[in-house]
C-alpha cells in the first residue's frame, strides 16, 4: 500500500476527510518552500502537493501564474523540487506529491525524472496537461518507480472516458469541482457538490475522491465532504498568502498554518 | 479533453457533408475571392536568372491574408455545433481580423485574446476587429506575446466550453486542431495544382512558403506530399540571427518538447521552460511549430530554413520594386530564399512563393526600419 492511501485509509477510519495543500516551489525563493510545507502540515495538511514552475500554466488562474512568475524568477528548476522535496520529506511523514505540467518532465527524461522524484521522497505525481491516452509510457514507469498516478477528472468527463481514467489513477482522483482554471471563487456552485455526489457513487470507494479549483473557505470545505469527498485540494488561497507575504515568510507562515487549520477543522 | 473530444467528433460528422461543403466553397468564391490566382512573376524570373517564379496570390484573398480560408470554415462548423459565442487569439492580428470578418458574416459573438504587447505593436488591427464587432482582451500573463494569448483562449475555452467555440489560427495546439487547419487551408495546395496544370502541364519542382506556427505552409504543401518530385521548404524566422536567441526558427534551432497540447519542435531552455521568441514580423513570432511540419521535417520530405530580419526586408523591397507586390514581412522571408533558390535552379525548372498576406500591414514597421518617418 502507498503512503498516500496509507493516509486515506487512516483518515477514512478517522471519519476525516484530507486536507490536500498546494504551494509552487520557489515561491518567492527555494528556502522558503519546506518552511511553507511545515507551516501546512503543522497547520493539518494530510498531504502536500509541491508546484514545479512552468512558463506556460494553461490550466492555471491569475493567482498561481503569480506565483510561478515569482519562482522562475527566481531561478527555480525542475531538480530544485526533487531536493525541496526531499528536505521536507527528512523532517515530515506526510505524503508529497509534485504537480507538474508535462513538458519540464520531458526534457528532465521521464524514466530519468521518475526515479529521482521517487528518491527524493515523492509518492505521487499530476501532470495536468497529460490525458490519459496519452500516458502509457508515463504509466507503465510510475509503476515501476512505485509512484502513484493521480489523474484528472472534471465535469465534461464522458462515462467511459471516467472508468478508462480511474483504472489507471491510484492514490486519489482529482476531480476539478467546475468548468475553468484554478482560482479562488467566493461561492462553490452548487454543480460541485452534485458532481462529488456522481463521481463519489460512481466510484463506489475503488479510489479516494479528492477535489479541487475554486476551494479556499472552510464552508466549501464542508459542504464537499458531505457531499462525499474524500479530501480537498486546496491551492490559490495558500499561494495567496504567500504572494501577499512575500518579504516575510514567518508571517506568511503563521498565515498558511492558520489557514489550514481552519479548512483541515471543517473536514473533520 | 471533453471538448476536444467533442469537437473531433462533430468535425468528422460535418466535414463531408454536402450542406456543409457547398457553403463553404460559396463563402469562399463569392466572400473570399477564391481561387486566388498563381501568378507568373516575370521580372523576378528575368532577374534571378534560374527557375521560373510563380506567385500563389493569397495576398489578395478577402481580408489580405490566407488566414480566412482556415476561419471561414471553422466558423461554419462552429455555426454547425451551435455554439454561439467565439473565441480566438491573435498575435499580430491578421487571424483575429479574419476570425472577427468571418464572424460578422455568419452572425456569431467573436471575442479575442492579443497579447498586450501585440496590442499596443498593431494598434490598426485592434481598430480593424473593433469595427467588424469584435471585443479584444488585452491579455497581460506571461510574456504578453501569441503564445500567452492562446494560454488564456485555452483558459476561457475550459470555463465557457457549452457556449463556446474555440478557433484557432494555426495547425497548432492539441488533436484536432493541427487537422482541422490544415484541410482548410488545403484549398490553397489544390489551387495551385489545378493552376499549374493548367499553365504549365506539370507539377512544379518547388514550393516555397513561410512557417510561423506553419498554416500557409501546411496549407500549400498538403496536397504534394506524395508527390515526391516536388521540393518543400519552409522558410523560418531567423531573426537577428540563430545563435543571437533572438530568432523563432523553431524547426531550424528548436528541440522536441510537449507544448500547447502536442509533441513538436520547441524553442524551450535545459528545463523544458519555453523561451520567448523574437522576429520582424509579429505573425512568425512562436515558440512552437505545427506537428506536421515537424514530421515532415523528420521523415525529410520538406527542408526547413530560417532567414533572417534583415534578409527579410531585402525580399519586401524586392518583390515590391520589381513585381509591384507588397508583400507582408511573412512570406517575404520565403521571397529571399525563393530567389537564392531559384537562382540555382534551370530556366526549365518551376519555383512556386505561397505569397501569404499582403504587406499593408507591415509598411509603419519598414518605414522605421528604413528611418522614414510617416
Amino acid at each position: 500500500m502507498s503512503t498516500i492511501s496509507k493516509t486515506f485509509a487512516e483518515l477514512k477510519e478517522r471519519h476525516e476527510a484530507a486536507l490536500i495543500a498546494y504551494i509552487t516551489v520557489g515561491d518567492p525563493a527555494l528556502k522558503s518552500t519546506p518552511r511553507f510545507a511545515g507551516a501546512l502540515i503543522e497547520g493539518g495538511a494530510d498531504l502536500v502537493e509541491l508546484g514545479i514552475p512552468f512558463s506556460d500554466p494553461i490550466a492555471d488562474g491569475p493567482t498561481i501564474q503569480a506565483a510561478v512568475q515569482r519562482s522562475l524568477m527566481s531561478g527555480a528548476r525542475p531538480i530544485d523540487a526533487l531536493r525541496v522535496a526531499r528536505e521536507i520529506e527528512e523532517k515530515y511523514d506526510t505524503p508529497l506529491v509534485l504537480m507538474t505540467y508535462y513538458n519540464p518532465i520531458f526534457r528532465f527524461g521521464l524514466n530519468k525524472f521518475l526515479t529521482s522524484a521517487k528518491r527524493s521522497g515523492i509518492s505521487g505525481i499530476i501532470v495536468p496537461d497529460l490525458p490519459v491516452e496519452e500516458a502509457v509510457d508515463y504509466k507503465k514507469e510510475c509503476v515501476a518507480s512505485s509512484l502513484d498516478t493521480i489523474f484528472l477528472a472534471s465535469p465534461s468527463t464522458e462515462p467511459q472516458r471516467l472508468r478508462e481514467i480511474v483504472s489507471r489513477t491510484t492514490g486519489y482522483l482529482y476531480l476539478i469541482s467546475l468548468y475553468g482554471v484554478t482560482g479562488i471563487r467566493p461561492n462553490l456552485p452548487n454543480s460541485a457538490l452534485e458532481l462529488v455526489k456522481k463521481y463519489s457513487a460512481a466510484l463506489d470507494g475503488a479510489v479516494p475522491l479528492a477535489v479541487g479549483f475554486g476551494i479556499s473557505q472552510p464552508k466549501h470545505v464542508h459542504d464537499l465532504v458531505r457531499a462525499g469527498a474524500d479530501g480537498v485540494i486546496v491551492g490559490s488561497a495558500f499561494v495567496k498568502i504567500v504572494g501577499e507575504n512575500s518579504r516575510d515568510v514567518g508571517r506568511a507562515s503563521t498565515k498558511l498554518t492558520r489557514l489550514a487549520r481552519r479548512l483541515k477543522k471543517a473536514a473533520i | 479533453m471533453g471538448a476536444l473530444v467533442e469537437l473531433e467528433r462533430e468535425y468528422s460528422r460535418i466535414k463531408d457533408d454536402p450542406d456543409f461543403k457547398t457553403q463553404l466553397e460559396y463563402y469562399l468564391r463569392e466572400f473570399v475571392g477564391r481561387p486566388t490566382p498563381l501568378y507568373f512573376a516575370a521580372n523576378l524570373t528575368r532577374k534571378t536568372k534560374g527557375a521560373k517564379i510563380y506567385i500563389k496570390r493569397e495576398d489578395l484573398a478577402h481580408g489580405g491574408a490566407h488566414k480566412i480560408n482556415n476561419t471561414m470554415g471553422q466558423a461554419l462548423l462552429a455555426k454547425r455545433m451551435g455554439k454561439k459565442r467565439v473565441i480566438a487569439e491573435t498575435g499580430a492580428g491578421q487571424h483575429g481580423v479574419a476570425s472577427a470578418i468571418a464572424c460578422a458574416a455568419l452572425g456569431l459573438r467573436c471575442e479575442v485574446y492579443m497579447g498586450s504587447e501585440d496590442v499596443e505593436r498593431q494598434k490598426l488591427n485592434v481598430f480593424r476587429m473593433h469595427l467588424l464587432g469584435t471585443t479584444v482582451h488585452p491579455v497581460t500573463s506571461g510574456s504578453r506575446t501569441l503564445k500567452d494569448a492562446i494560454n488564456e483562449s485555452f483558459r476561457d475555452w475550459v470555463t465557457n466550453v457549452a457556449n463556446t467555440y474555440y478557433l484557432l489560427g494555426s495547425v497548432v495546439g492539441p488533436h484536432p486542431y493541427p487537422m482541422i487547419v490544415r484541410d482548410f487551408q488545403s484549398v490553397i495546395g489544390r489551387e495551385i495544382r489545378d493552376e499549374i496544370m493548367r499553365i504549365e502541364g506539370r507539377l512544379p519542382d518547388a514550393i516555397v512558403a513561410c512557417v510561423g506556427g506553419g498554416s500557409n505552409s501546411m496549407g500549400a504543401f498538403y496536397t504534394f506530399i506524395p508527390d515526391k518530385q516536388v521540393g518543400l521548404y519552409g522558410v523560418e524566422a531567423g531573426g537577428l540571427g540563430l545563435t543571437s536567441h533572438k530568432h523563432a526558427a523553431t524547426l531550424c534551432a528548436g528541440q522536441e518538447g510537449v507544448f500547447h497540447g502536442m509533441l513538436t519542435y520547441v524553442l524551450q531552455d535545459e528545463d523544458g521552460q519555453i523561451q520567448p521568441t523574437h522576429s520582424i514580423s509579429a505573425g512568425l513570432d512562436y515558440p512552437g511549430v505545427g506537428p506536421e511540419h515537424s514530421y515532415l521535417k523528420a521523415t525529410g520530405r520538406a527542408t526547413y530554413a530560417a532567414v533572417a530580419d534583415k534578409q527579410a526586408l531585402e525580399g519586401f523591397m524586392e518583390l515590391s520594386k520589381t513585381e509591384g507586390i507588397i508583400p507582408a514581412l511573412e512570406p517575404a522571408h520565403a521571397v529571399h530564399f525563393a530567389m537564392n533558390l531559384a537562382a540555382k535552379m534551370r530556366p526549365d525548372q518551376i519555383l512556386v512563393i505561397n505569397l501569404s498576406g499582403r504587406g499593408d500591414k507591415d509598411v509603419n514597421v519598414v518605414a522605421e526600419k528604413l528611418g522614414v518617418k510617416l
